[in-house]
């Protein structure tokens, strides 16, 4: 519709979309959305989980390919690739999630760092920079502390500070504040006011699920099943809908039919009952190592009551619940059940408690009623009852419909109703609920609560409840608030509210949360204290779209840093070669040496023992008790015992010097085949020496067959086999560990700073590949000691071909790695991907088993395909073959070949957009 | 008693529904027991099959144009002739693995009785083709040989006769052992994978954890994961050995399938278990994919199925008879090819149950830590 981007654009957007449609498979996550978004302010999109926010924040901030429809950002088109790579260095995106585009492992500081590399800041720059970014946040005090240890408060600054490194001039944050306190929540926007107040010409575009959050956008756009439902200033949508609260107004504004569903929570007066306390905590703690998860929590909780437990992500919610339905044990203090202290063991107690844990754990291969009755029968209900209270169930909690369904095909709000409802089938007393209710959407909370209040006053269960939301708090009999795994206070919302936060429960926990890390030294209150002072940097200095050494290697830096910390993946990179050097080193043997075997000499004539004798002399056998019968004979070859028998005729010495040509049985267990024949050429070879030595005048016309066994006079497998493995080794497992260590990235979602910063496919791919290049060539290394040391095989060829021809082969098989990597999704599948891709070439047609002449035209050529086919000749050639460069120089070739070839379809299939 | 046997046969039912219910998976088995195991049989032949021979002739005579005739298909490719210039670098660069050099005036020699010397060289780096090919070589050139002396008319009869009997084997055929012990192998691997996979993929969800906290313990869990993957392994590998190995394959199982069978299932409950005891040691898929694919190239190399374990140095014999495939692949070898019973087995079948008592109680004593530590 529009004719130059530029042109249609007004002063005042920033970004702006027309008819945008999205679709995962065939559900839409948007559908014709048509939206301006206001420039120079902050605007945010709400509305609950799945209603594409996401999709939309990720289409603006160009990670994300558009499907349909029309896209401006920061005045040019976003399908257009040249304005998009142009908008890497004025657009910061944080995806959603708590420090998902973050690295764990990586302290706070090279976090930063490796930002700041990709956007090429200089050593000097990086450094004031990244100092500025930490004072203002307050992380100052903690450089080094590494991610994963961080708060998820901690983690969304960190994330912001990574953001606001190149200084954007449109920030786009993805639910920043999900799942974060209430204190660090409001520490968080105040950090952003006063970057904005900084750099008043920055736009800000959030997402939120946070209804109260939204109260202090400058602009929000109201976001349902793909649908724009209202735009404007708070108070305009607020007045639209004619409500008070945002909330309210959100769902005024939704669609009449899912409105009706919606029924305003009631929550009734409790009687109290007194007598024993239905759960008791008493000086609970725990530790995991040093860490203390929950430090000394107290409370009681009254039978029937509803008791909530307020906290941010990580705060020690989890652990007081799994302590108290026996699933972790306290490291002390104590848990109670009715009066009772808890024992894991004791199943009476079990049948007692219902509990619906965080993570979503129902069985998706069975259906909704199979789930309903697995558990019926697992507490034992009695068989003529089970059926009943399953209708019951299904009619109660609304599941009839989907009755037959498995659960993964039905929405979060039904799969959160079927949870209560396995939770409560046996009628427990007490139901532990771990933060039932995210990611719900508005109505769905709603009519989940009116169930636990209905379970509560109804049927008088106690009920354990915890939440980050302060409206859910609110209905609440009594709450509990924690941070840091201590409880900060308990009682009744309305008095906790009341008492210290003038009417507001969020105000109350914020004082609270004020007060209780004014004690700590890890006080984030900082923030306020030392303002930002980034002077603006002339933009030039920052990114583009040429080849970058410097991004490539912030890629190598950082990849070489977490693989040097995960302990997994590095043992296995390390061990696993010489464990795979040792298994087929030994394993694959074709020497048959030391054959059990047994004689049964009927003659016991000078002439059988002159040619027994021949045999106990040989290396090649080794005797055997002498047999008694042949039945023995063929008994003992069937234990396994021997593996060759000989029986030897009665009269053979005569019969032999009358020249009557005496038989010899020769019975061999040809089970396996590969020894039962060679153990039959041996015993002729040594029968054949035999009669030339005793009987020379018997041949007449002699003749001699020389065998030369070229290359390994001694015929050993090690020298041919260990020379082989290299190959395959070399082959699998820099293969599988680059696969995965780039498929890492999108499973853990930190491939999001690939697609929203500067740095290219080609920097990308050469920057992870690096490390795993040093790492192979290590390997390769440990291996030719290994062989050389412990094996005893020698380099009888050139060892500059060979330690040449093995660096281009290495780069060539984690060059595999990255191809397989750029179409692979879990690094599950890339690990099997790689292992069996590589594998079966390497294996069955490079000349590990057959050697390659010998190989069909279409093994042949398959064998070729693959590095592997053109190593071999350089391992076995330069270790065994005694060869040098001019003999092998086309392998060389090919190597090389391979090497640039599996970068360029890597860089063809990995996309910089996400489809 | 009652209520724990009852649990374990619940729990059971459900991991087969979990089974029924994902294709992939299903797939899987069925691949790796039938087009799996028919590939490698019929593929990966120890034989000699189309080796590639080069003959130097300097004699150029009757029988020395015989000797390259007499190696045939499907043993040998058609022989090349090559000068003697290129008997080196020919191998060198992998053209052929056997040369044979017949020198000048050797049919004249060998009929006037100055004992001529014939030369075979192998490529001894192809440890497969080398040795068995040469003795088949050598034994050609013998017969030729012979018939050319008989034509002449001298005697070549031997003083001794040596008659060889192959046991368990007539033909000699690399695909009886081959395609049995790959029905073995993937009895290993599948055990491995599906029994730790199901525990992830539990633990992963968060269902674990919420068993745990029902009337159920560690015990059940870990038993109902070990009889519901044992029993589709057992049901696939009998299917396998039934129908691909005896009725495609044509290969003659010669012991009883039902000892067989119960073997089976004694090594499923120590690998099955083995696999849970890897799981408790990883936290996620991945992590468990790494640390099993060493243990199953272990069980697949060394425990005497693809090389006899007589072969390994000793000390490697004696840490491989910590591993319940060893113990296995000897009870399967004596079983189905020497047609052994239960008078012979039964010392594996002892030591199989011991390693598989030992998996399972280390398996359950990390199992609770594991599983809420994940």
């Amino acid at each position: 519709m529009s004719g130059g981007p530029d042109n249609s654009m007004p002063e005042n957007t920033v970004a702006r979309t027309g008819g945008l449609t999205h679709r995962y498979r065939e559900t839409f996550a948007l559908e014709n959305v048509t939206l301006d978004i206001p420039a120079g302010c902050m605007a945010g999109l709400i509305g609950p989980d799945g209603v594409g926010k996401s999709a939309l924040l990720a289409i603006l901030a160009g990670v994300r390919r558009i499907q349909s429809g029309e896209v401006t950002v920061l005045g040019g088109d976003m399908a257009d690739q040249a304005h998009r790579s142009q908008c890497h260095t004025r657009i910061a995106y944080m995806p959603q999630g708590l420090g998902k585009n973050l690295y764990p492992t990586l302290s706070v500081k090279e976090n930063l760092d490796f930002f700041g590399r990709l956007f090429e800041l200089g050593k000097t720059e990086r450094k004031e920079r990244i100092a500025e970014l930490l004072s203002a946040t307050g992380l100052a005090p903690f450089p080094d502390r590494a991610v994963g240890a961080l708060s998820g408060g901690m983690k969304q600054k960190l994330g912001l500070c990574c953001a606001l490194i190149h200084e954007p001039d449109l920030l786009i944050l993805d639910e920043p504040t999900t799942g974060v306190d209430p204190l660090s929540r409001r520490q968080f926007w105040e950090l952003i006011d006063t970057i904005r107040a900084r750099r008043p010409q920055m736009s800000v575009l959030v997402a939120t699920a946070y209804m109260e959050e939204a109260e202090r956008f400058d602009w929000l756009a109201a976001m349902d099943d793909g649908h724009i439902l209202a735009t404007g200033t708070p108070d305009e949508v607020r007045k639209a809908a004619g409500r008070t609260t945002l909330e309210e107004a959100f769902i005024e504004l939704l669609p009449e039919e899912k409105r009706r569903q919606h029924h305003t929570v009631t929550v009734s007066p409790r009687r109290t009952t007194g007598g024993t306390p239905a759960i008791e905590a008493e000086g609970l703690t725990r530790r995991f190592g040093k860490f203390v998860a929950v430090d000394n929590v107290n409370f009681r909780i009254e039978p029937g009551e509803i008791f909530g437990f307020l906290g941010s992500n990580g705060c020690g919610k989890t652990t007081t619940m799994k302590m108290l339905t026996g699933l972790l044990p306290a490291s002390e203090g104590e848990a109670k059940l009715f009066g009772k202290p808890l024992d894991a063991r004791d199943t009476a107690t079990r049948r007692r408690v219902g509990y619906m844990s965080q993570s979503f754990s129902l069985y998706n291969e069975l259906t909704v009623r199979q789930n309903l009755e697995l558990h019926a029968r697992i507490f034992e209900l009695p068989d003529a009852d089970i059926e009943p209270r399953i209708l019951e169930m299904l009619e109660s909690f609304e599941l009839k419909a989907v009755a037959n369904e498995q659960p993964d095909a039905l929405p979060l709000g039904i799969k959160q109703r079927l949870q209560l409802a396995v939770a409560v089938i046996h009628k427990p007393e007490v139901l532990i609920l771990d933060e039932p209710t995210s990611g719900v959407d508005p109505i769905a909370r709603d009519q989940f609560w009116q169930y636990l209040i209905d379970l509560s006053r109804n049927s008088g269960v106690t009920i354990f409840i915890s939440t980050h939301f302060m409206n859910e708090a609110e209905r609440c009999d009594r709450i509990s608030l924690m941070h840091a795994g201590r409880v900060l206070a308990v009682g009744s919302p309305h008095d906790l509210a009341a008492e210290h936060g003038d009417g507001s429960l969020e105000e109350a926990f914020v004082a609270y949360l004020t007060e209780a890390t004014a004690q700590t030294a890890e006080s984030t209150a900082e923030a306020q204290e030392s303002p930002l002072e980034i002077a603006p940097q002339p933009r030039a200095t920052i990114g583009g779209r040429h080849f970058s050494t410097r991004r490539l290697w912030a890629y190598t830096r950082r990849e070489t840093m977490e693989l040097l910390r995960d302990p997994i993946r590095l043992t296995f990179a390390l061990v696993g070669p010489l464990i795979l050097l040792l298994a087929f080193g030994y394993g694959i043997s074709f020497d048959v040496e030391n054959l059990p075997y047994a004689v049964l000499d009927q003659d016991q004539s000078l002439e059988s023992r002159t040619l027994l004798a021949n045999f106990e002399g040989s290396n090649y056998f080794e005797m055997e008790e002498p047999a008694s019968s042949e039945a023995d004979l063929v008994n003992r070859l069937k234990t396994g015992e021997i593996v060759v028998g000989l029986e030897i005729p009665p009269d053979f010495g005569r019969d032999l010097l009358a020249g009557r040509q005496p038989e010899i049985n020769l019975l061999l267990d040809a089970a396996l085949p590969f020894r039962g024949e060679t153990a039959a050429g041996y015993v002729n070879g040594i029968a054949a020496q035999y009669m030339v030595e005793q009987f020379p005048s018997l041949i007449t016309r002699p003749y001699s067959v020389v065998t030369r066994m070229r290359y390994n006079q001694s015929f050993k497998s090690v020298y041919a086999i260990v020379p082989s493995v290299f190959t395959l080794v070399l082959t699998m497992i820099p293969a599988m560990l680059t696969a995965v260590g780039v498929v890492r990235e999108k499973e853990y979602g930190s491939i999001a700073n690939f697609r929203s910063t500067p740095v290219t496919r080609l920097e990308f791919l050469l920057g992870k590949q690096g490390p795993y290049v040093v790492l192979a060539y290590v390997n390769f290394l440990t291996l030719l000691a290994m062989a050389v040391f412990l094996f005893g095989v020698s380099v009888t060829g050139s060892v500059t071909a060979l330690l040449a021809g093995s660096l281009l082969f290495v780069v060539a098989t984690t060059g595999f790695g990255i191809l397989v990597s750029s179409f692979t999704k879990t690094q599950v599948a890339a690990m099997f991907a790689a292992a069996v891709i590589s594998i079966v070439p390497a294996v069955n047609f490079s000349g590990l088993l057959v050697p390659v002449s010998s190989l069909s035209g279409g093994g042949q050529a398959v064998g070729l395909s693959f590095p592997s086919g053109w190593y071999q000749p350089i391992s076995v050639g330069a270790m065994t073959k005694g060869l040098h460069f001019t003999d092998i120089w086309v392998s060389f070739v090919m190597l090389t070949f391979f090497s640039l070839l599996y970068l360029f379809a890597a860089r063809m299939a990995l996309r910089k957009q996400e489809t | 008693m009652r209520h724990f046997l009852k649990n374990v046969w619940r729990l059971g039912i459900k991991e087969l529904r979990a089974f029924r219910s994902d294709p992939i998976l299903i797939a899987l088995v069925i691949y790796i027991f039938t087009f799996a195991v028919y590939s490698v049989a019929t593929g990966a032949k120890t034989e000699v099959v189309n080796a590639a021979v080069a003959i130097v002739d300097e004699d150029r005579s009757l029988l020395s144009r015989r000797i390259a005739g007499a190696l045939l298909p499907p043993y040998f490719q058609e022989a090349r002739y090559i000068q003697a210039d290129e008997a080196i670098t020919g191998m060198d660069k992998n053209e052929f693995v056997f040369l044979i050099d017949i020198p000048p005036n050797f049919e004249r020699d060998l009929l006037r009785g100055d004992n001529p010397t014939i030369q075979v060289s192998a490529d001894a780096t192809a440890m497969s083709l080398a040795g068995i090919g040469t003795s088949y070589i050598t034994s050609i050139i013998s017969q030729e040989i012979t018939t050319t002396l008989q034509e002449h008319g001298y005697s070549t009869s031997l003083p001794i006769n040596l008659v060889s009997h192959f046991l368990f084997n007539p033909n000699v055929e690399s695909i009886r052992s081959t395609s049995m012990m790959q029905v073995i192998n993937n009895i290993s691997m599948l055990a491995i994978i599906l029994a730790g996979a199901a525990l992830i993929r539990e633990r992963e969800r968060g269902t674990v954890e919420h068993l745990l906290v029902m009337p159920v313990n560690a015990a059940e869990i870990m038993l109902a994961k070990i009889w519901a993957n044992g029993l589709v392994i057992l049901v696939a590998a009998l299917a396998s050995l039934i129908v691909v190995v005896e009725m495609l394959l044509g290969v003659p199982v010669a012991g009883s399938l039902t000892l067989f069978a119960f073997g089976i299932a004694v090594y499923l409950a120590a690998v099955t278990g083995l696999g849970i005891m890897l799981a408790t040691f990883a936290s996620t898929m991945p992590q468990f994919a790494l640390l099993s694919i060493p243990v199953l190239i272990i069980f697949e190399l060394l425990s005497g199925s693809a090389t006899p374990i007589e072969s390994m140095p000793p000390w490697l014999q004696t840490i491989m008879q910590l591993s319940p495939a060893t113990h296995f692949t000897a009870f399967s070898q004596a079983i189905l090819y020497r047609g052994a019973g239960l008078p012979i087995v039964w010392p594996q079948l002892m030591v199989m149950t011991g390693i598989a008592a030992i998996f399972f109680f280390v398996s359950l004593i990390r199992f609770r830590r594991a599983v809420l530590r994940g």
